[in-house]
């Protein structure tokens, strides 16, 4: 109780750098959370399309239908391919002209090769592992051409990596600016009840009672800055979902872990400084 | 109760500031230490009550060894110490009752017991009338009693004080003094550095004087025609109706 009433009269003593400090851990968590959004986006994206994702070979003209068989029972035993399909000449024509709609004349009976599809099995979708199952169809003498996307699905996960480093980068960086402010409103308060705390030690008060309402003010802060954090993100998800596209928001197990790490920065900011300047007194 | 063993103190700037102390206080003795400026009286007051830590040597003070207490147990030994100061130590915006309950507050005392703790050290220091009075409106003979009540308040088994009179008047002093005997007749050990020689004189209790970080004297040890009070030394607070020599 005393610690808490203690806690709060810190924050009261340096009101514009408590502020400051609960708005950089705001900040902090709002750069993590913002480019987590974007992670977890794109990862959502990626399951979608994963789903989706195949390996297509084309076959050369003249083949005979029993080295396709043999080969398509070879690939189907794949570790990492589920289900393999014939496509025949007449079948793509049909699906490219109910693709393309109005352009459907522009396909001529016999323009389309035929092909085998070849899908995988779920996690077995990465962009390294659907390129060593391509090279692999590629061997087969028959086989004219493979394609599968390639380029999409590493880009996607390309903008997913560079999307979680920038987001950790820059979360980190204001995590330390931070833990800095916080340490310094801290220090401000060590100094001007330094008396006080000389006088508690004196009378036999315990290190840790003498630190629990610094860092009860970080804690403090640290909650409020993650609350404050998840508004921000919140708003700019609602703001991306009206205008832009369509996106899902955290989870309540990432909100509370987002709130967590608020109260840790709060708690250590405070810790490091508290220890540092208790010392000098 | 207290001992301390070939107790060496060396600061890394200052260098030594003790050497070689060995000295033993008994339960319920009153001790003076006394010494020209920079002797160490301070510096030993501060390992008795585990402030720092010797460089050599052992302090032991009621069972807590320096060399292996906790920060907890240190915490534990200091609510059964009073200590005292020149410079008094009172919060200014607190009152002389809420100073002298402070000290309960921030260890975890039972809280019913405070408010009659309270009254019964400021009775014992004279106090009773000014129990609301801040630290600005007391005299600095006032103020020193408070916080004498404040160091009264855990029982404590020894006061600690260092040149509580540095800061008073005659008048206050030789109140002071006469407080700390009370306290000391009651059965609590005293330890004070003084400057003072007027009155260490006047009184008959132990003296150990120190002179450059050593023990030059100790009245258990010799007898008291051997003390070495010819010898001048720099008295800061001489009382204006003083005839010691300087
Ligand atoms: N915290 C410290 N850091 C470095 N040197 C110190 C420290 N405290 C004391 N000293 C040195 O130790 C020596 C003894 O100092 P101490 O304060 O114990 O003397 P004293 O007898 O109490 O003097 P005074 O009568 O002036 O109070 C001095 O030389 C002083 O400079
Ligand atoms: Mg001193």
């Amino acid at each position: 109780m005393r610690s808490v009433r203690e806690a709060l009269t810190a924050s009261r003593r340096a009101p514009l750098l408590s502020a400051l400090g609960i708005v950089t851990i705001a900040f902090s968590l709002f750069a993590f959370g913002l480019f987590g959004l974007v992670a977890i986006n794109i990862r959502r994206a990626l399951d979608q399309v994963e789903e989706r994702v195949e390996v297509r070979a084309f076959l050369g003209d003249s083949v005979e239908i029993e080295s396709v068989t043999a080969a398509m029972k070879d690939i189907g035993e794949f570790p990492e391919v589920s289900r393999v399909d014939y496509v025949t000449k007449e079948k793509a024509l049909e699906r490219a002209r109910k693709e393309m709609g109005e352009f459907a004349d522009v396909f001529e009976a016999g323009v389309l090769p035929a092909s085998i599809e070849v899908h995988l099995r779920p996690g077995m979708r990465s962009p390294t592992i659907v390129k060593s199952v391509a090279d692999r169809i590629k061997t087969y003498r028959f086989i004219d051409d493979v394609r599968y996307g390639e380029e999409w699905v590493e880009k996607l996960y390309r903008l997913r990596n560079i999307a979680s480093v920038a987001g950790i980068a820059l979360g980190v960086a204001f995590a330390a600016v931070a833990i800095i402010i916080i340490g310094a409103t801290i220090r401000m308060t060590v100094l001007a009840r330094a008396k006080e705390i000389s006088i508690m030690r004196l009378v036999g008060a315990t290190d840790m009672f003498i630190r629990l309402p610094f860092l009860l003010d970080g804690l403090v802060k640290g909650v409020l800055g993650g609350l404050l954090a998840l508004l921000f993100v919140w708003v700019a998800n609602r703001v991306i979902n009206e205008y832009f596209l369509e996106t899902i928001f955290f989870d309540r197990q990432l909100i509370f872990l987002g709130v967590v790490g608020g109260a840790v920065m709060g708690v250590l900011g405070s810790l490091f400084s508290v220890g540092r300047h208790l010392r000098r007194i | 109760m207290i001992r301390l063993t070939d107790v060496a103190k060396e600061y890394p700037r200052s260098g030594v500031a003790l050497a070689h102390i060995s000295f033993a206080v008994k339960k319920g003795e009153f001790v003076y230490l006394t010494g020209p400026s920079g002797s160490g009286k301070t510096t030993i007051l501060r390992l008795l009550y585990m402030d720092d830590k010797p460089t050599q040597g052992e302090v032991w003070v009621n069972g807590v060894s320096s060399k292996t207490a906790t920060g907890r147990e240190i915490s534990r030994l200091r609510r059964r110490l009073g200590i005292v100061f020149q410079d008094f130590r009172l919060l200014e915006d607190r009152t002389a009752e809420a100073n002298i309950r402070f000290a309960l507050e921030v260890t975890d005392a039972p809280k019913a017991t405070i408010r009659s703790k309270v009254a019964r050290v400021l009775t014992q220091v004279g106090l009773a009338s000014k129990a609301t009075s801040f630290p600005r409106e007391l005299s600095g003979g006032e103020q020193q009693r408070v916080a004498i009540a404040r160091a009264l308040i855990n029982d404590p088994f020894v006061l600690i004080a260092d040149e509580p009179t540095g800061n008073l008047d005659e008048r206050a002093t030789r109140g002071v003094f006469q407080l700390l005997r009370d306290i000391n007749s009651s059965g609590t050990a005293v330890i004070m550095a003084t400057h003072d020689l007027d009155l260490v004189r006047r009184s008959n209790y132990r003296t150990i004087e120190l002179n450059h970080g050593r023990v030059v004297f100790d009245s258990s040890e010799s007898p008291a025609s051997a003390r070495p009070f010819e010898e001048p030394y720099e008295v800061r607070e001489t009382p204006p109706d003083s005839t010691e020599r300087i």
